[in-house]
């Protein structure tokens, strides 16, 4: 029984792999976002692991909620102080500054974007464990003011070499620096700085440049003596420490920056993953389609095994074991395509600035495992459908001419679907508008259901539409488009279950461009309804930028004022709270209308709220609004309420002074530039000059602003788009599939309707006639579900600040048209093939 | 007697080669007259389906010619030989006849939709008549029994008035009844509108309705009858199949 499964699996070798595709797709982007996140994580634990010492003292609130280092420091005394400590063989300050960018020899920004541009001060220290951490490799240490030391890779990506000048752009204080590279250093232990930069400084030196001169550190490393654990001297340690600071091993402070950095790029493993998700969907629709034809070729082959003495149950293990060999080898070629798709995704990465080319791909057993695992499990679920109607072919009907594979009642089907699609709407609308745990899980396993149910429930749903189809071929082309509408009725599941895998490709397609178009549209009019000023400094991102920019542009030529605008992240009730700051009387100049109270001028250590936030929250003014802010606990009074205004981006207003005191660095996010009446003329290039060596930072008017604001959007939904097309390129082969394997099945139709006359060029019409059918169904059906999914999504998203629909309707009518070529593509191959046949042949064929 | 419909010359056709090679056709000359039944008879392996199917332009031979009316069938490209068979020549296969997605009435007619043309109305309510299938036009073939598709199937061969109408076992699925009646059905076409059918039958029954019997044996023609009855029919294969 299992050779002939094995046999009659090697007897269509072609046309499964080709079914088989999508599945291999699939497990290649489940392997390929394993290994890289895999490799990711070995990256940054490497790492992070020679970045810290065996015991980490840092003040409390040392780091904001976002990771950057603040203003909150220790003395150099508790240096003394943590050197005498029992068990502790040596204690170490380090500076830690971001936005410290080394500029190449080109006048180009290394990195930039992402991986943070780190600065500070040099020490020797040994990394945790014993660790050696960063030596240096060529050259010497930075003695004094002047000197600095770079990390291997970023020097050789700047090209400078020991001796050269070296010029930075910070986002400190001091916009630009300059030193003399003095020497280049390396992690001894090995471990990438995954494309982060790195500048170190003598001690009094990066206290000047980062620390306002003072004599502080960021956090200090005390360094183990022999046979004490890193436990042991935390708990020491403690004991010395004055309030305020705290002591973690190095081991937890090292996980726990990973964590955060990996965190960070987790949203890059998850798209991957919903990928994987999405071309397996579509894949297993290929599959079940593939078998049921397969299955109903056999039937009478099938038939004389049972009569023969198979059991049922063997017949039918017999069709799952080809399934299950199907799955094994789509796994291995999809586990060793996502090897090289890890290895894609690294390259992209490192284009964008993660660099990992210092760390080999990861290759876990538990890849292994989960790369089998799904392909072969839904490859063999795929399968269960057809193989279980197979234990219905009574072995008489080996001796019969005709055997039909029995089939389940369209009309359950219907229902069935319909139930489905039903169930995935209401989790779909509870995932949106209600307040449920997860929404995320709800909203995907709805739209999931809602796929599927249509997908089942097509087969009765599309019959009008098929219905129409032929008739309109009839009209147009004659007996030849009625032959192809009438082929296309003929097995309607099969029909549709090939236009399902479009369907679902195209249903996200269009998603995605509702919700890309929308947000666009949203951006446009909330630059249009907010923008004030003249010109807008800002970074990608949003990111942030040294304050000297705003002073620097309030002295240029034809500058009225110059209004700045930062954020911070707080701690509210132990989530994330944003708060945006201007300067004291800004408040008018950022066009803001007040509903109640007043801040004109806004004082120190009170805020203004946003209208909707103020309601949400039930705040008020008079009310005091208490944060967790680095320097401790925050009670600011609430000033004013203003109506919701999309250029304050968080809905607590503060002025600068009050984030400063609140330990958060001195950093801008948006500079507004206003002009003196009529100095348009070259204002904007004189401002470019301000900014012009400054990594990422640009000044943009109105239009160039929501252009950059557009840009993010747009780039998303081209990555998206991109992925989508493979879900497309799995549908195109599953349209070839499908009619490859109906040509073979109606070889001796085809061989009659070539011997009374039809020509080969109306057989290829036929065949292409019928795959545009199967891709337009898929294409509609994609489409009218996708403006559906996407106008629910955008009307959940209509709190959150996204309040335009916007239907792009070319792009919808392009997705149509691209289906129809599409349709036409596919049937190249099975229609030369049927093209091909050899009539005698064909209808000697029993 | 008048022009032949088709005309064979020298056509011959070998399969294989070595020990193996079989001649299917050896230097087979022939005509087939105008307004005549023929049967063509043999016992399997005489090469009368190859020599339909050559007629038919359905294979191709080695050597010699055919001649449909005027036309050299053999120095025809695929495109040319497709019209040919489209415009002027009717089939009848053993089996599977009839486009199943099509009704009874479209199978009919497919051969002129395909040609792009409608039926002659009068002829075609004829034919159908004829036939006696006028309540089952509109039936798929799933729904007809076995004889009624072969009629079926004749009828789909006369309707573009063809030169020559090729059959092929055209009973060797049906019971005596259904098969007494497709032939009377070929017999009349003959009759009363003058249609030249070439049948390939090994029913000695078969063949008793038509006007000129055909032997092959081994490629070759060796024995010919005209206005055969059963009986005539037996004795020559029995001679035939008789140790030389």
């Amino acid at each position: 029984m299992i050779r002939a499964a094995l046999k009659s699996l090697l007897g269509r070798k072609l046309r499964l792999l080709m079914s088989t595709f999508a599945i291999v797709l699939g497990v290649a982007f489940v392997t390929g976002s394993l290994v890289f996140s895999d490799t990711l994580g070995r990256s940054f634990t490497a790492l992070f692991a020679s970045t810290v010492g065996d015991v980490v003292v840092r003040p409390v609130g040392g780091t904001t909620t976002q990771g950057a280092p603040s203003t909150q420091t220790l003395p150099a005394a508790l240096i003394d102080e943590l050197a005498d400590v029992p068990g502790a063989a040596r204690a170490d300050g380090n500076v830690t500054a971001v936005g410290v960018f080394v500029v190449d020899t080109y006048g180009k920004v290394v990195g930039g974007l992402g991986p943070p541009a780190l600065g500070g001060n040099w020490n020797d220290a040994p990394a945790g464990h014993g660790l050696t951490g960063l030596t240096v490799q060529e050259g010497r240490e930075p003695r004094r003011s002047g000197e600095v030391v770079l990390d291997e890779r970023t020097a050789e990506r700047a090209g400078y070499d020991v001796g050269d000048r070296v010029p930075f752009v910070t986002s400190t204080e001091r916009l630009n620096l300059d030193a003399e590279l003095v020497g280049i250093a390396e992690f001894a232990e090995g471990g990438s700085l995954n494309g982060a930069t790195l500048a170190q400084f003598d001690t009094a030196t990066a206290q000047e440049l980062f620390l306002e001169g003072r004599d502080v550190y960021n956090d200090v490393w005390v360094t183990a003596e022999d046979g004490v654990s890193q436990e042991e001297l935390a708990e020491r340690v403690r004991e010395v420490l004055p309030e305020g600071v705290e002591a973690v091993t190095g081991d937890d402070a090292a996980d726990e920056a990973a964590s955060d950095l990996l965190e960070a790029v987790s949203f890059l493993t998850t798209f991957l993953l919903i990928f994987a998700g999405i071309s397996l969907v579509v894949g297993s629709f290929l599959i079940v389609n593939t078998f049921s034809i397969l299955v109903a070729q056999r039937s009478r082959e099938l038939a004389l095994l049972r009569a023969l003495g198979a059991s049922k149950r063997q017949v039918t293990w017999s069709v799952q074991l080809e399934a299950l060999v199907l799955g094994l080898v789509g796994s291995s070629v999809g586990l060793g395509l996502g090897v090289l798709l890890a290895q894609g995704i690294r390259a992209v990465t490192s284009s964008f600035g993660l660099d990992l080319s210092g760390q080999g791909l990861v290759f876990e057993p538990r890849t292994v495992v989960a790369a089998y695992a799904v392909g072969v499990l839904v490859t063999m679920a795929a399968a269960w459908l057809p193989a279980r109607r197979t234990a219905r072919i009574a072995p008489v009907q080996a001796l019969r001419d005709d055997v039909a594979l029995p089939e389940g009642s369209l009309r359950r089907r219907l229902w069935a679907g319909l139930a489905l699609a039903v169930a995935g709407l209401a989790a779909l609308a509870a995932g949106l508008f209600a307040d449920v745990p997860r929404a995320g899980w709800w909203v995907g396993l709805g739209v999931l259901a809602v796929l599927l149910g249509v997908a089942a429930a097509s087969p009765v749903l599309s019959r009008p539409f098929l219905g129409a189809a032929r008739a309109a071929y009839a009209r147009a082309f004659g007996a030849v488009g009625n032959l192809a509408g009438q082929n296309s009725l003929r097995n309607p599941r099969r029909t549709t279950a090939t236009a399902s895998a479009l369907m679902i490709g195209l249903t996200l397609a269009c998603t995605m461009a509702i919700v890309g178009d929308s947000a666009k549209a949203t951006v446009d009019e909330s630059v249009a309804e907010s923008f004030v000023g003249d010109y807008v400094v800002s970074s990608a991102f949003g990111g942030e930028f040294s304050p000297a920019i705003a002073d620097r542009m309030a002295e240029v030529d034809g500058v009225a004022s110059v209004l700045r605008e930062r954020f911070a992240f707080g701690e509210r009730d132990g989530d994330d709270q944003g708060i945006s700051a201007t300067d004291p009387d800004t408040v008018d100049d950022l066009g803001l209308t007040l509903v109640e109270g007043s801040a004109d001028p806004l004082r120190d250590e009170t805020v203004v709220v946003e209208e909707s936030w103020a309601e949400d929250e039930g705040v008020a003014v008079g009310d005091t609004v208490t944060l967790d802010l680095p320097t401790g606990e925050a009670r600011w009074e609430v000033v004013g309420v203003f109506e919701d205004n999309p250029i304050v981006f968080f809905p607590l207003l503060t002025t600068v002074d009050t984030l400063l005191a609140a330990g958060f660095a001195d950093r801008d996010n948006y500079v507004v530039v206003d002009a003196e009446d009529g100095a348009a003329a070259g204002l904007q290039e004189r401002l470019e000059e301000v900014v012009a060596d400054s990594p990422v930072v640009t000044v943009k008017d109105e239009a160039g602003f929501a252009a950059e604001q557009r840009e993010p959007i747009d780039q998303l939904v081209l990555m998206i788009f991109a992925l989508l097309g493979l879900a497309l390129v799995i549908a195109v082969l599953g349209i070839v599939n499908t009619l490859a394997l109906s040509v073979i099945e109606r070889t001796r139709e085809v061989g009659l309707l070539r011997a009374i006359g039809l020509s080969r060029a109306q057989l290829r019409l036929m065949i292409t006639l019928e795959s545009v059918v199967i891709a337009v169904l898929g294409a509609v059906l994609g489409t009218v579900l996708g403006t559906f999914f996407g106008v629910a999504l955008m009307r959940a998203l209509r709190d959150e600040g996204l309040d335009v629909i916007s239907v792009p309707v070319g792009q919808l009518a392009a997705f149509l048209l691209v289906a129809v070529v599409v349709g036409v593509l596919a049937a190249v191959l099975p229609a030369r093939r049927a093209a091909r046949l050899d009539v005698l042949r064909a209808i000697a064929t029993d | 007697m008048t022009e032949p419909a088709a005309r064979v010359r020298h056509l011959t056709k070998t399969y294989g080669s070595g020990q193996a090679l079989v001649r299917a056709l050896d230097d087979v000359s022939l005509d087939l007259a105008a307004g005549e039944f023929t049967a063509v008879m043999g016992p399997s392996g005489s090469g009368k389906s190859t020599l339909m199917h050559c007629c038919a332009g359905l294979d191709t031979a080695d050597s010699g010619q055919v001649l449909v009316g005027e036309r050299d069938l053999t120095a025809m490209g695929d495109k040319e030989v497709t019209r040919l068979r489209r415009d002027e020549i009717g089939f009848v296969f053993q089996s599977f006849n009839l486009v199943p997605t099509l009704t009874a009435g479209e199978n009919i007619t497919l051969p002129l939709s395909i040609a792009g043309r409608r039926p002659d109305q009068e002829w075609y309510d004829a034919v159908v008549a004829t036939v006696g299938l006028g309540d089952r036009l509109h039936h798929k073939p799933s729904e007809l029994s076995g004889g009624q598709q072969q009629r079926v199937a004749v009828a789909r061969a006369l309707v573009s008035r063809p030169r020559i109408v090729f059959a092929d076992e055209p009973t060797g699925n049906l019971d005596s009844r259904s098969g007494a009646e497709v032939l009377e059905l070929l017999r009349r076409s003959v009759d009363d509108h003058s249609q030249t059918v070439v049948m390939v039958t090994h029913d000695p029954v078969a063949a008793a309705y038509t006007d000129r019997v055909v032997f092959l044996a081994d490629g070759r023609v060796v024995e010919e009858l005209r206005r055969p009855d059963r009986e005539q029919v037996l004795e020559v294969m029995a001679r035939m199949s008789a140790p030389a």
